[in-house]
């Protein structure tokens, strides 16, 4: 137990993860103008090589990195932990963050000599805002702490969408910010309700304390309920598309690819780290059809969008219902229970890259024909075939067809599912792929027709390459060897074992 | 009916009226007070945890007080951004309302 609560040598990176985008964020509202696109820029690099550094530490030793903060275990003071799906997240996010960073310098860019516009400043100082939000949630080990965590990804996240200042884009960032509101409320009784019957917070010691009472049901479901609201999982999924459709391309690929992934991390880490003792398998079927009834219903709304950003949106919705599916398929301690495991985080990750490469293409293909109707996207491929091709590869993840992390994750949910003699799962799996070819097809077919259209303004190549390489992320991900999920089983809590 | 109990039941009553407002009323601004209602709510339910602490020797548990101060100004900070936005958004439209069928008018022109 007190190897739980102590500094690991590594621990310090963890304070820097978190240290470095809240100075550059600090950094950048002080300096302004060109500056905060600087300092933005250019705190990225460092931020992926400190998330390497600890994933390399972690899969080094096998071990979690610990730092508890001001020298005070638990549960007098706060942990930081960073385990193995802790390390891939944090690495995931700074790759996610930088491409969207280097892909928003043509619409944010501030010209020497000029002085900041209101929403270039708003996008890099919030852009660096969900970074640290993010990787406080990544490496949080105290539920309180985490909820702080959680409303600072909110109130980052809320003026990205609204970025613009269009009368429509601030209803949507409205909506938004309620519907998160009333999940972090309701994350924060549950957090009450959880310190009164175990008088900690910490969540390695809440592990061992838990008893299955109705005070600890009830704090569970209230946490989960609000982690939904702000995960948008159906029938909670109404804020989502206006507000992803509306932000900035750039801007809709961290909200889509990462920000929504916060709280379902949040998610896993309650049912997995903290209720991992208890007889969960009821709670777990209940999520399991949510997700699956997002599946269905995101991906046939996504089929009948005629705007392509609105059709991403709902697709989205649809991705995070498999995310929902690792509830059933990766519960207990059984053998099937870590190949439900490893689906669960290469769906997070093979969504991350593929919808945040989707985005940044749309962005682009908006930006080159000067709108974003799917029917008059006749001919595209002539004009714009790298951002195509971007499309195509993302989608290839999305529908879950080999090689992709997207079907190395439906392929492990298959065998989980069959294993496991919950075959039923199956069906919204497949269900799902099938509907996602369809609707991936309604864009592909008539940016590959015969038609001759003309480009207002062609991309340039780099921003269509940074948009290309996340979606090459996403297929490559199909590649990982066993020692990659070997390595997401670091720090795994397992029935059984303290 | 010891004061616990008539803390919490107060929390429950008023997490229960503001989930009822959250939920029914269509005005951006009534969806905020009510969401304000819930937060005090919990704040109470907050206070009556910090009851436990007694055993320990102390009168009261100093964590969850902290954390009820923490919970206060996070509310107030979200409170603060939600007024902004319907304020921006009053003037920037005639109609202030969150129902997605009136901003989805047919826009050929809509980049981004």
């Amino acid at each position: 137990m007190a190897g739980l609560a102590t500094t690991t040598p590594g621990g310090y990176l963890l304070v820097l993860a978190i240290l470095l985008p809240v100075v550059g964020m600090i950094a950048s509202f002080v300096l302004g103008g060109r500056n905060a696109e600087r300092v933005a820029l250019g705190s990225t690099p460092f931020g992926l090589a400190l998330a390497c550094a600890i994933a390399l530490d972690v899969g080094r030793t096998g071990k979690p990195i610990i730092y508890a903060v001001g020298g005070l275990p638990p549960p007098l003071g706060i942990a930081l932990r960073a385990d193995g799906i802790s390390a891939v997240m944090l690495v995931a996010a700074a790759v996610i963050v930088a491409a969207a960073a280097f892909y928003a310098r043509e619409k944010f860019a501030t010209p020497d000599g000029v002085g900041e516009s209101r929403g270039s400043l708003t996008f890099w100082i919030m852009l660096q805002a969900i970074w640290a939000a993010l990787n406080i949630i990544f490496v949080g080990g105290d539920l309180f702490n985490l909820y702080v965590a959680l409303e600072l990804l909110t109130f980052a996240a809320v003026p990205l969408v609204c970025i613009d200042g269009r009368a429509e884009t601030i209803a949507a960032a409205l909506r938004y910010l309620l519907f998160a509101l009333f999940g972090s409320i309701s994350y924060l009784l549950g957090v009450a309700l959880f310190y009164g019957a175990h008088g900690t917070l910490d969540i390695s010691l809440l592990a061992q304390r838990v008893q299955p009472s109705p005070v600890v049901w009830t704090a569970a479901a209230l946490m989960t309920c609000g982690l939904l609201a702000k995960t948008a999982l159906f029938p909670l999924h109404l804020w989502l598309p206006p507000a992803h459709a509306n932000a900035p391309a750039a801007a809709s690929a961290v909200l889509s690819g990462l920000v929504v992934k916060g709280s379902f991390f949040l998610t896993l880490r309650l049912w997995f780290y903290v209720l991992p003792a208890l007889a969960t398998d009821k709670a777990a079927i209940v999520l399991g059809c949510l997700g699956s009834a997002a599946i269905i219903a995101g991906s046939i709304i996504a089929l009948r969008q005629a705007r392509l950003k609105l059709l991403i949106a709902y697709s989205t919705v649809a991705q995070i219902g498999y995310l929902f599916l690792v509830f059933p398929l990766a519960a207990g301690a059984q053998t099937w229970s870590a190949i439900g495991w490893s689906a669960g985080v290469m769906q997070i990750l093979a969504h991350a890259f593929a919808k945040a490469a989707m985005f940044f293409s749309a962005g682009l293909l908006a930006e080159a024909l000067g709108h974003d109707q799917i029917a008059k996207l006749g001919g595209a491929a002539r004009v714009l075939p790298l951002t195509l091709l971007t499309i195509a590869l993302g989608g290839l993840s999305l529908m879950g067809l080999p090689p992709s992390g997207g079907f190395s994750a439906k392929w492990l949910m298959l065998q989980a599912s069959v294993a496991s003699g919950q075959w039923l799962w199956t069906l919204p799996i497949l269900a799902g792929g099938l509907l996602a070819a369809g609707y991936i097809y309604r864009i592909l077919a008539p940016a590959l027709s015969d038609d001759r259209i003309s480009s207002a303004s062609p991309p340039k190549r780099s921003r269509e390459a940074i948009a290309l390489a996340l979606a090459a992320i996403a297929i490559v991900l199909g590649f990982a060897p066993q020692t990659f999920f070997d390595f997401l089983e670091i720090g795994r809590p397992v029935v059984g074992q303290p | 009916m010891t004061p616990s109990v008539l803390a919490g039941l107060t929390g429950a009553a008023l997490v229960g009226l503001g989930l009822y407002g959250l939920i029914l009323h269509p005005h951006p601004l009534r969806k905020l007070l009510a969401f304000n209602l819930i937060g005090s709510g919990v704040f109470l339910v907050f206070g009556i945890v910090a009851r436990r602490g007694a055993a320990a020797g102390f009168r009261f548990d100093p964590v969850p007080q902290a954390m009820v101060i923490t919970g206060i100004v996070v509310a107030f900070a979200a409170s603060a951004i939600a007024v902004a936005l319907i304020l921006r958004l009053a003037a920037e439209s005639s109609h202030v309302t969150l129902d997605p069928e009136v901003w989805s008018k047919p826009n050929g022109g809509d980049t981004q």
